[in-house]
């Protein structure tokens, strides 16, 4: 697997596809700026989401019950699972049950997480992804690059080609009209015949024990009405403690997203219709332990709405891929290491701490902070390479002494006057593309003091 | 008041000009200016390379050449959040002032007798807007200000611009320069370029890194522009 820098390194080389990723990420981040700015409540909005998130994770067991307690009442049967393992294995128990053999799924990130579709897929159940661009990604055996909008790295020739391989579209065909519709015809056989419906959840309230699904091509909605069973799978940290609460995540989430008012769809799922069947599964998946990490709990405030994604410079000319993980992006890699701490240690250094996500983040998360902590974390645990802890302990030799520091600077511009090409070289990661700084003759110590 | 110039270790080494300036730009507005000869670093590099914890030695190096004094001045924003977000001690932390700052919300300056006949772009680095809030982010819902541009207004004959995207990063970000080589110069070259757009001649800020890797990329594609520190301008007679 390529860590972040060499999978970076890759997507740049087709300069071309880079710009028009950055472009278009960056104008999603223009139209959550200008819609943002049309509220002049916006910043108390945010200081407002982050509270009643800061306030329902200190108190998430006791709302995790009412929640199950009120979603009980209404007839849902409510599940809990530890782990992606746990989860897995429940989703399946109950499609086993209802003999389903074909489900559909739409809206959720954290059967990403779990790798749901490739459990499911070895048990002989066909998973099918039904937002079209989760579809795409599925067909090319890819993964989502990004959390609201799946293929967002694709182009519309990449979608051409992938349908006519799949679809039978004809060769050459790029109008999304045409490729949309194509997409639309070939599921509608899918929600027809699926037996089960798989959907994800944004917000599930404690006070009333329904939850809230936001999409925008109401995908979730078709598959979760025809199917005879629907099975929403959510974290534990999505819970709210009251319906009134969705008067602010509503607003701030479609706004921070994609730049819309308000999603197409915010669906309400309290009770199932009649002759349905509704199972909530509640996954903790390492959850509680973030939640029992002082400098990292705030991460669970998240409401996946990616704005951190599109205002980021580094994810919008890296690709959601080269983060290696389902949840890619600043909060992806706050995320990723507290599920493997040295698969994902590359993450939190995907940044230069520019703090743009932090103040995008519509429940104030603290990401650029966050992404440094993760860096004492993972550098304390050893999982630095031994060249990285070398050259640390040796900067911070040169620094603590000020006369090896003033020798050291002395002999470092020397070299670079009169023999350049010991830094002007391959093996210079700097000089690659960018010229060295001009040696002066001498520092401004020196100077200072023939000054006085 | 007692006042010392704190002069990040890079810059002491490779952008001594840019030191000068501080130091006479303070002297010029009567200010006594001290300058602890055996200073190094502010320790950052090591910090957000994820090992604050070995900066022990280059704090106690700092607390031994800063204590005592008032103000602690210097020409980056960058080292002096690391410095006020991370310093051990609390009166380092209350006493370090980007210049910027120091000259806008401490010593109130009014007028500077700069003259500087030049059009240039002017680049607000993260750690300073963000992190010290040196300007108003584009990000957020609030009113449009700047430090850096209300002392550029006193300079005679300076007209600066900001690029497209006013606030985006240049992508320098310490040993990320290095480390993500390839999306640091991806970025700065995006950032130059848009700053070019504007036809500027110089391109201006507050962090002579973020600076010096825009002048690698300038320099590379064999521009005439140049950079410079925002010091360097408003101590240009």
């Amino acid at each position: 697997m390529l860590n972040h820098a060499e999978a970076s390194e890759k997507f740049i080389e087709d300069a071309e596809r880079t710009t028009w990723h950055d472009e278009t990420l960056w104008f999603v981040r223009s139209k959550r700026d200008k819609v943002s700015k049309l509220l002049p409540e916006w910043e108390a909005l945010r200081e407002q989401a982050s509270q009643i998130k800061d306030h329902t994770l200190a108190n998430l067991g006791q709302y995790l019950e009412e929640f199950e307690a009120n979603a009980k009442k209404n007839g849902i049967i409510v599940h809990w699972a530890k782990d992606a393992q746990e989860h897995n294995e429940i989703v399946h128990s109950i499609i086993s049950k209802h003999g389903g053999k074909a489900l559909v799924k739409s809206k959720s990130m954290l059967t990403e997480e779990c790798h749901l579709n490739d459990f499911l897929t070895k048990k002989g159940v066909e998973v099918v992804d039904t937002d079209l661009g989760e579809r795409i990604v599925q067909f090319r055996n890819e993964v989502p690059s990004h959390i609201v909008l799946p293929a967002i790295h694709l182009k519309k020739e990449d979608v051409g080609e992938t349908f006519h391989e799949f679809l039978g579209t004809p060769k050459g065909n790029k109008d999304p009209q045409f490729l949309t519709e194509a997409a639309r015809q070939h599921l509608r056989g899918y929600f027809l015949g699926a037996n089960v419906a798989i959907t994800g959840v944004n917000f599930a309230v404690a006070e009333t024990g329904e939850f809230v699904v936001c999409t925008n091509e109401g995908n979730a909605d078709m598959g979760a009405h025809l199917a005879k069973v629907h099975i929403a799978c959510m974290g534990i940290e999505k819970m709210i403690p009251k319906r009134k609460d969705l008067g602010v995540f509503l607003r701030l989430l479609a706004r921070s997203a994609t730049g819309q008012l308000i999603t197409t769809y915010s669906s309400h799922f309290a009770k199932p219709r009649e002759g349905q069947e509704m199972h909530i599964v509640l996954v903790d998946n390492g959850r509680t332990r973030q939640l029992a990490r002082d400098e990292f709990r705030n991460s669970l405030k998240c409401i996946r709405c990616a704005a951190c994604f599109n205002t980021c410079p580094v994810y919008r000319r890296s690709g959601g891929h080269s983060y290696h993980q389902p949840v890619a992006g600043p909060i992806g890699s706050i995320l990723a290491p507290n599920f493997d701490k040295s698969a994902n240690v590359d993450l939190p250094f995907a940044s230069t701490l520019c703090g743009s996500c932090s103040n995008v983040c519509p429940v104030k998360i603290n990401i650029h902070e966050q992404l440094w902590f993760w860096r004492q974390d993972l550098m304390k645990d050893g999982l630095a390479p031994l060249g990285k802890s070398l050259s640390m302990k040796g900067m911070a030799f040169v620094f603590s002494n000020p006369t090896i520091f003033k020798m050291a600077g002395y002999m470092g511009r020397m070299v670079m006057r009169f023999a350049p090409f010991i830094v002007n070289n391959s093996l210079n990661p700097w000089f690659k593309q960018r010229e060295m700084p001009e040696a002066p003759k001498e520092s401004f110590q020196s100077w200072y003091k023939n000054r006085k | 008041m007692r006042v010392a110039l704190f002069v990040p270790c890079y810059v002491d080494q490779f952008y001594p000009q840019v030191a000068i300036a501080s130091l006479e730009l303070l002297e010029k507005l009567g200010i006594e200016v001290h300058v602890p000869s055996n200073q190094t670093c502010c320790g950052q590099p090591m910090a957000n390379s994820g090992f604050a914890s070995s900066t022990e030695g280059c704090d106690t190096n700092f607390s031994k050449n800063f204590d005592g004094f008032d103000y602690i001045v210097g020409p980056s924003g960058s080292c002096i959040l690391h410095l006020k977000e991370h310093h051990p001690s609390e009166k380092i932390r209350k006493s370090v002032f980007e210049i910027c700052e120091f000259l806008v919300d401490v010593l109130k300056v009014k007028s500077l007798s700069a003259n500087f006949p030049h059009k240039i772009g002017l680049h607000q680095s993260c750690h300073g807007q963000r992190g010290l809030h040196l300007s108003s982010m584009t990000e957020l819902n609030e009113k449009p200000f700047s430090k850096l541009a209300s002392l550029l207004d006193l300079v005679k004959g300076v007209e600066y611009v900001y690029p497209e995207r006013a606030d985006e990063c240049c992508g320098f970000g310490g040993t990320f320069c290095v480390t993500e080589e390839a999306v640091s110069v991806r970025m700065g070259q995006d950032r130059v370029e848009s700053h070019l757009k504007n036809g500027i001649e110089f391109i201006v800020g507050g962090d002579t890194s973020c600076l010096m890797h825009m002048e690698g990329i300038l320099k590379r594609q064999g521009s005439k522009v140049q950079v410079k520190h925002i010091v360097e301008i408003l101590n240009h007679a």
